[in-house]
C-alpha cells in the first residue's frame, strides 16, 4: 500500500499561524506589564507601602496614561507641546549619538584590524583598552569639553567624542575576536592564490568578523545614546535630551509626568538606534540558524 | 526472549506531514546485534528513538524488555550512544561516565568502582581525570559507550556512533564493540550508513528505504563468531556485503517504481 | 587482539599550567606600553598642546592623590558600596528571573524582546527619578540605578546560556528518564555559567558607571562622583584626576575579582576568554 507524503503549503510562504501567535503573546505581555504597573501602584497606595524613603503615590509612580498624556500638554505655560520640545531634543541628541557611534565604531574597527595582525601589539595594548572602560568617562567629560571648546570646536562635538569613547570598546574587542575566528582553511585557500595581506583581510577575515561586529554594534548603539545624553550635562548643553532631563528634574514636584515622559522619549531613542542596527544586520549578515534547545 | 518488539509501527510528523515510518514490524531477541541500514530519510534514526521512547509512534505497538517503551525508559533498560559523543565539558571523563549512576542514586564508592571497571572495559584506564576536550574523537566515543553501559542495561541503542571517525579508528572501535558485546551479553540495535560495518558487526542486517520509511529486507549474517580483522577478508563477507548492497539498491528501484505508479494513476 | 588508546597525549591545562607556562614574558609588551604611555603623558602632553590644568603631569596627580589619600579612599569606598550593592541586587534579580523564564519557555520568548529593548534604553537617564524616590543624598538611589543597569544584561545573557543547550544533551538526559529539574541542574546551569560570568564582568563596569554617573544628577557629598564633579567645577583638575585614577583602579579591581571567581568556578574551561 503506497502512500504519498504531502506537506501542507503555507500561505505566502510564511508560517503565519505561529507568527500571529507570537505577536499575540507579545501584546499580551505588554498588556500584562501595563497591568502590573497599575496594580503595583494601586496596591502600594492602598497599603501605604514604604521602602526607606520610597512611597507609592502619583509623584513617585505616575499613571502610565498620565505619562503618555503629558506629552500632549504644553511643556510650560503657553509654550509648545511637550512632545514637540522632546522631539527636537531627541533629534539633537540623536545627531550627537550618531556621530559618536560612527566615530567610535570606525576607530574600534581600525584598532581591531591593527591588533589582529600582531600578537605583540595585542599583549601590549589590550590591557589598557580594557582598563579604559573603567575610567568614568563622565568625570573626564568636562575636560574634554573645555579642551575641544578651546580649539574652537562646537560643544556637541565634545559630546560625540564622549559617545565615541563608550562606543569603541565593544567594537574593538568583538571585531578582534571575529577577525581571528576566520576559518583557517579559507585562509589557506587565499594564500594558495598568493593573495597579499590586504586581500586576505577583506575577502576572508572581515566577512568572518561581521556577526561579531554586529553583536558589538547593538551594544554600542545604546552606549552611544547613553554617552550623548550624559555628555550633555558637563557641557551644559540645553538643546538635547540630557538638558531636558535636567530641566524637568527641577520641576519634578509640580509635574512628575514630564520627567517620566522625557525618559520615555530617551528610551525610545535608545531602542530606535538598537533597531536600526538590527535592521542593518539583517540586511548585511546572512547567518545559519542556530540549533539549540 | 524478545528484547524489542515492534508491531505495525507508524510515525508521521506534523498533521498530514511527512510519513517517516510505515508498518514497521520487527522483533529483536536477546544477545542479537541488529543493524539498521538505509539511505537518508528512511527513518532508521527515528525508529531507534521510538524504541528509546524519545519519539512516540503515531500508531502501532512498541514493547521493550517486556514493557511499554515509556516504562522501559523510566526503568533505564537501555543505554544510548549518539554520533556526537555528547559529553559534558564541565565534567571529567570519570564524572561523565558516572552521570547515569549519580541519577540512579548509587553511592560514591559503588560509582567509583563501576567507573574504574568501565574505563578498563573501553581501555581508557588512566584517563579518568581528563576532560573531554583533551581526548580524540575516538576516545570520546569510547567514553560515551562506557557511559551508556555503566548501569548494565540489557539493551544498547547506537545511532551512527562511529560515523564521524576515520576508517582506521572505526575498524578498531568495531572490534572493541564486538569484544564488549561478547563480554556483557547485551542486545544491540545499531544504526549505520556503512554496509561493511553493518555486515561486520551484526547477526542481522535490516535494510530500510525511504518515502515512506519501511523495512524492505532482512539479511541474516552467518559469519562465524567471534569476528576478527580476518573476517573482513573472507569471501563470505564480500558476498554478504554485495547482497546487502544489492538489496539497498533494489529498494531504490522499488521507490522509483512506486512513484511511477502513483504518477500514472494520478494520485 | 586489543587496540590501545589512540596515540594522542593530552596536555594538562589548568589554571596553574596556564600561568606558569605563559607568565612573565607575556606581560612585557604591556609593561613596555605602560612606560611609553607614562613618557607620552609627561612629555607628549605639551606637544598636543593640552592645557596643563586640564591634564596635569602624572607626578602632580599622584602627589595630590597621596596628599588626600584618606579623603579620596573614603569617597571611593562610599561609591564602591553603592556600586557593589547595585551589582548584587541587579545580578541576583537578573539570574533569578532568567531561571524562572528558562523553566517556562513560552513566557521567555514573549518577554525576551522586552528585556532586549529594555537593555537598549539609556537607563542612566532614570537617575533623577531614583533620586526622587530614595532621596538625593541616600546611597539607595544610586544602588537602585546601578541595580537596574545590571539587571537586563545579566537577565538576557543568563537566559541565553540556559537555553543554548544542544538538543542531543537533552535527548541523552531523557534517555535517563530525567525530569525538567534534573536537566536544569545537571545540564542547563553548567552550560549557562560561562554566559553568566561574562555578563557579571560587564555588570561590574556598568555598576561602577551607574554609581558614579548617577552622582551627576545629584548625590551625597561623600561620594566620589560628587567629589570629581565639584573639583571639575572649581577647576581643581589635579584633584579630579586623582579621583578618576582611584575610581579607575577600583573598577579594575572589581572586574578582576569577578574574573578570578570565574576562573575558580570554571576550571574546566579549555581556553582563556577575552570578554
Amino acid at each position: 500500500m503506497a502512500s504519498v507524503a504531502v506537506e501542507r503549503p503555507s500561505r505566502f510562504g510564511v508560517a503565519w499561524r505561529p507568527l500571529l501567535h507570537r505577536v499575540g503573546l507579545m501584546l499580551a505581555v505588554a498588556a500584562g506589564l501595563w497591568a502590573f504597573w497599575e496594580a503595583f501602584k494601586w496596591v502600594g497606595e492602598e497599603t501605604a507601602f514604604k521602602l526607606g524613603q520610597f512611597t507609592v503615590n502619583d509623584r513617585t509612580l505616575p499613571h502610565l496614561h498620565d505619562i503618555v498624556g503629558q506629552l500632549f500638554e504644553p511643556s510650560r505655560r503657553n509654550g509648545p507641546l511637550l512632545i514637540e520640545v522632546l522631539w527636537d531634543a531627541a533629534l539633537f541628541t540623536a545627531k550627537e549619538a550618531a556621530v559618536g557611534f560612527f566615530l567610535g565604531a570606525s576607530i574600534g574597527f581600525a584598532l581591531a584590524v591593527i591588533l589582529a595582525h600582531s600578537r605583540l601589539l595585542q599583549r601590549g595594548f589590550l590591557p589598557y583598552i580594557v582598563a579604559s572602560q573603567t575610567v568614568p568617562i563622565l568625570a573626564i567629560a568636562p575636560m574634554v569639553v573645555i579642551w575641544l571648546g578651546g580649539r574652537g570646536l562646537p560643544d556637541w562635538l565634545s559630546v560625540s567624542v564622549i559617545a565615541a569613547y563608550l562606543t569603541f570598546f565593544p567594537v574593538t574587542i568583538n571585531t578582534l575576536r571575529g577577525l581571528e575566528s576566520a576559518d583557517p582553511r579559507a585562509l589557506e585557500l587565499l594564500r594558495s592564490y598568493a593573495a597579499n595581506r590586504w586581500r586576505i583581510l577583506w575577502k576572508v577575515r572581515v566577512p568572518a568578523s561581521l556577526p561579531f561586529l554586529f553583536t558589538a554594534l547593538k551594544v554600542s548603539a545604546t552606549a552611544s545614546v547613553v554617552g550623548a545624553i550624559i555628555g550633555e550635562l558637563p557641557a551644559s548643553i540645553q538643546s538635547g535630551l540630557g538638558g531636558a532631563i535636567l530641566n524637568f528634574n527641577q520641576y519634578y514636584v509640580s509635574s512628575p509626568a514630564s520627567l517620566w515622559a522625557t525618559n520615555l522619549i530617551a528610551a525610545l531613542l535608545g531602542i530606535t538606534f538598537f533597531l536600526a542596527v538590527v535592521l542593518a544586520e539583517k540586511l548585511v549578515v546572512r547567518r545559519a540558524p542556530e540549533h539549540v534547545a | 526472549m524478545t528484547v524489542v518488539s515492534l508491531e505495525k509501527v507508524d510515525k508521521t510528523f506534523g498533521k498530514g506531514g511527512v510519513t517517516a515510518l510505515q508498518g514497521i514490524d520487527l522483533d529483536i531477541g536477546e544477545r542479537e546485534f541488529v543493524s539498521l541500514i538505509g539511505p537518508s530519510g528512511c527513518g532508521k534514526s527515528t525508529l531507534l528513538r521510538i524504541v528509546g521512547d524519545l519519539i512516540q509512534p503515531t500508531s502501532g505497538e512498541v514493547v521493550v524488555n517486556g514493557k511499554s517503551a515509556r516504562r522501559a525508559r523510566e526503568d533505564r533498560d537501555y543505554g544510548i550512544v549518539f554520533q556526537d559523543a555528547v559529553l559534558f565539558d564541565w565534567r571529567t571523563v570519570a564524572k561523565n561516565i558516572a552521570l547515569p549512576l549519580e541519577m540512579l542514586g548509587w553511592d560514591r564508592n559503588r560509582r567509583q568502582e563501576r567507573v574504574k571497571e568501565m574505563l578498563r572495559l573501553v581501555e581508557l584506564d588512566g584517563f579518568g581525570s581528563h576532560h573531554p576536550w583533551q581526548l580524540s574523537g575516538g576516545m570520546q566515543q569510547r567514553v560515551s559507550i562506557a557511559r551508556a553501559l555503566s548501569f548494565d542495561p540489557p539493551l544498547l541503542l547506537m545511532d551512527e556512533p562511529f560515523g564521524a571517525l576515520d576508517e582506521m579508528t572505526r575498524e578498531r572501535l568495531n572490534l572493541e564493540l564486538l569484544r564488549i558485546w561478547d563480554a556483557l551479553g547485551s542486545t544491540i540495535v545499531f544504526v549505520t550508513h556503512s554496509i561493511s560495518e553493518a555486515v561486520f558487526l551484526s547477526t542481522r542486517v535490516v535494510v530500510m528505504s525511504p518515502r515512506p520509511g519501511r523495512i524492505t529486507d532482512v539479511v541474516e549474517i552467518d559469519l562465524p563468531q567471534p569476528r576478527s580483522a580476518e573476517t573482513r577478508e573472507q569471501p563470505r563477507f564480500f558476498e554478504l556485503v554485495a547482497d546487502v548492497r544489492h538489496k539497498l539498491r533494489g529498494s531504490d528501484e522499488l521507490v522509483s517504481e512506486a512513484e511511477l505508479i502513483v504518477a500514472e494513476e494520478g494520485l | 587482539m586489543t587496540a590501545g588508546p589512540t596515540a594522542v597525549q593530552p596536555v594538562p591545562r589548568g589554571v596553574f599550567a596556564r600561568r606558569v607556562g605563559r607568565g612573565v614574558r607575556d606581560w612585557i609588551p604591556a609593561a613596555v606600553v605602560f612606560l611609553l604611555g607614562l613618557a607620552a603623558w609627561e612629555f607628549g602632553v605639551k606637544a598636543l598642546d593640552v592645557e596643563n590644568f586640564l591634564l596635569p603631569p602624572l607626578s602632580d596627580i599622584l602627589e595630590t592623590l597621596w596628599d588626600d589619600r584618606s579623603g579620596l579612599i573614603e569617597a571611593a569606598w562610599f561609591t564602591f558600596k553603592e556600586a557593589l550593592g547595585g551589582f548584587l541586587v541587579g545580578s541576583s534579580a537578573g539570574i533569578a528571573v532568567a531561571l524562572v523564564l528558562a523553566r517556562w519557555r513560552p513566557l521567555a520568548s514573549a518577554v525576551l524582546p522586552y528585556a532586549i529593548a529594555a537593555n537598549a534604553i539609556p537607563i542612566i537617564a532614570f537617575a533623577p527619578i531614583t533620586n526622587n524616590w530614595f532621596g538625593l543624598l541616600s546611597p539607595w538611589s544610586k544602588i537602585a540605578i546601578a541595580a537596574i543597569i545590571c539587571f537586563f544584561p545579566v537577565l538576557v545573557n543568563t537566559l541565553k546560556g540556559l537555553t543554548s543547550v544542544r538538543p542531543s544533551s537533552i535527548e541523552l538526559m531523557r534517555s535517563y528518564a530525567a525530569g525538567e529539574v534534573e536537566i536544569f541542574r545537571r545540564v542547563r546551569i553548567p552550560t549557562a555559567l560561562p554566559f553568566v560570568f561574562s555578563a557579571l564582568k560587564v555588570a561590574t563596569v556598568l555598576a561602577m558607571i551607574g554609581a558614579i554617573v548617577g552622582d551627576y544628577f545629584g548625590g551625597s557629598q561623600d561620594s566620589l562622583g560628587i567629589v570629581i564633579r565639584r573639583d571639575a567645577g572649581i577647576f581643581a583638575f589635579d584633584h579630579a584626576w586623582a579621583g578618576i585614577v582611584i575610581a579607575s583602579l577600583l573598577g579594575i579591581m572589581f572586574y578582576a575579582a569577578v574574573a578570578t571567581l570565574e576562573r575558580l568556578a570554571m576550571r574546566w574551561q579549555p581556553s582563556a576568554r577575552i570578554e
